[in-house]
């Protein structure tokens, strides 16, 4: 499944990339699975998604839970929690 | 009771300062079924966590932004009687005194037009995909969410 990822904030200063195409192994299904797949990276990767931090994604430019099955073709966007206002 | 037209509801998110006086009467308009308009307007501040903020800069995700406004937008009309209501959210670097947010509400009665307006400002800071990062003389800090504004927006569920 090949999912077209965005990182905003904290997140795109510490990956380093503010966006990228992941082709997911066939094992991800889920949000979470993707993200696992992310955190498998090591690094601040596993870092960022150790559980410690909060975050929040967005599929298709609408808010999501982890359990929410990924869609083909899906724009991802992974973020901190929103401090606008 | 008068037949109760669609509310105007607009958005927009730019890096140019807005003028409430303007904002207002575009908002005004011809409709003489208004009777109260509540503005709210966010100001940077100089000091965050004790430190002496130079100046503010506000990332978000174009888009979705727009998108999660309008969201709001329509939210507030259904659960309050809305003549009208605008957001406007800017983007970019800002400085201590600067505007950051407008949020104008419409109705025939004041009641609707205060609570919508704090209901819109509670989602706004929880919902809408905006990044304020603060800039010290020891540098720039990227600012953290706070419970408060969790609490603030869970009031209204």
């Amino acid at each position: 499944m090949k999912i077209n990822v965005l990182y905003f904030a904290q997140l795109r200063e510490k990956f380093g990339i503010g966006d990228e195409s992941i082709v997911a192994p066939v094992s991800v299904h889920t949000v979470r699975d993707l993200i696992a797949h992310l955190s498998s990276r090591g690094g601040v990767w596993a870092q960022t998604f150790d559980g410690s931090q909060a975050f929040r994604v967005a599929m298709n430019q609408e808010m999501i839970e982890l359990d929410t099955p990924l869609v083909e073709g899906a724009e991802l966007a992974i973020f901190r929690p929103v401090t606008g206002g | 009771m008068t037949a109760q037209s669609t509310p105007r509801l607009s958005v927009a998110v730019q890096s140019a300062d807005f003028e409430l006086s303007r904002e207002y009467a575009a908002l005004l308009g011809h409709d003489r079924g208004i009777g109260a308009i509540v503005a709210f307007i966010g100001t940077v501040r100089d000091l965050n966590l004790a430190q002496d903020v130079v100046a503010l800069e506000l990332e978000h995700y174009p888009g979705m932004t727009e998108k999660s406004l309008h969201k709001i937008l329509d939210a507030a009309s259904e659960r309050w009687s809305l003549q009208g209501a605008r957001i406007v959210h800017r983007i970019g670097k800002m400085y201590p005194g600067d505007q950051i947010v407008l949020v104008l509400t419409a109705s025939a009665h004041r009641g609707d037009a205060y609570e919508a307006n704090s209901f819109i400002m509670d989602y706004l800071k929880t919902e809408a995909p905006f990044w304020k990062k603060e800039w010290t003389p020891e540098g720039p800090r990227w600012i953290e969410a706070r419970d408060s504004d969790d609490k603030a927006a869970a009031r209204w569920k």
